[in-house]
């Protein structure tokens, strides 16, 4: 059967994690940085399931699909947190949390 | 021939979505750039055979997890006021390039010499509802599922708590 191989879906993999890292790197907005981490989470799992194909096995699957589980109870427990954040600070920025910096 | 093609071309618009999540100055713009590049990936999954994972990849990520950032998103009601300070972004960004360059060249490095080999040959129901059923129920996977399935639930108990008013 003709289909791709390993290294394109790696290397699309690579650039899709890397965009989420810069993602969390630069911007301010919590939302958008939550958001950039789901696009990490969402680049691995493009990982996983390549690795899967390529060892004809079930096993990246499962990972996905618990990586997925994963990731919805972070965006639940994320977005509430911003919306107790907004409630108490009214901004959702996050250079603007900064009680903590010495 | 085909699968290739559309591989490339899925890749390329999920490539393309994922940068629009990070450059858009306005977060519901970012969410559905995000939607675009779930709905890309799912299409690269039916291309790698994984025809479940696409599925829920589309009913999971594009439907629920999307659903709920909008929803916040809207319920925030966030204006972006004044134009972003260029200068700090751009030595921030070079700093994220600096890290993920790094990342990069570390994953081919390593990867390089594992994956010119070719595919191992594919059983018929590959990356079906059974086949998937079969590995997370009839193997080692059934505690570590029952682990999610706690972990869900202790998600959904503490985002309740977290966004009620009074506790």
């Amino acid at each position: 059967m003709d289909s791709v191989g390993l290294m394109p879906v790696l290397v699309v993999s690579g650039v899709l994690f890397t965009l989420g890292v810069i993602g969390v790197l630069t911007r301010k907005n919590a939302l958008i940085v939550f958001m950039s981490v789901e696009l990490m989470l969402n680049a691995v799992n493009l990982a996983f399931v390549a690795f899967s194909r390529q060892n004809a096995s079930m096993d990246g699957h499962i990972f996905a699909i618990f990586v997925m589980a994963v990731a919805a109870a972070e965006a639940a427990v994320g977005l509430a947190l911003v919306i107790l954040l907004f409630r108490n600070r009214v901004t959702v920025k996050l250079d603007d949390l900064d009680r903590m910096r010495g | 021939m085909t699968e290739s093609v559309l591989f490339y071309l899925f890749s390329l618009a999920a490539i393309v979505a994922g940068a629009s999540v990070i450059t858009q100055r306005s977060p519901i713009a970012s969410a559905l750039s995000l939607v675009v590049c779930f709905f890309a990936l799912a299409a690269d999954y039916v291309m790698l055979d994984a025809h479940f994972v696409a599925v829920v990849q589309v009913l999971v990520y594009a439907g629920a997890i999307m659903v709920l950032f909008i929803f916040v998103i809207m319920l925030l009601n966030i204006r972006e006021t004044g134009p972003t300070p260029t200068g700090v972004i751009s030595f921030r960004a070079g700093v994220g390039l600096a890290v993920a360059g790094l990342l990069g060249v570390a994953v081919i490095a390593v990867l390089d010499s594992v994956v010119h080999k070719a595919p191992a040959e594919l059983e018929p129901g590959y990356g079906s509802i059974k086949a998937i059923g079969g590995a997370l129920f009839g193997g080692a996977y059934l505690l570590p599922f029952e682990a999610v399935s706690l972990l869900l639930t202790v998600g959904m108990i503490g985002a309740v708590v977290l966004a009620k008013r009074e506790v």
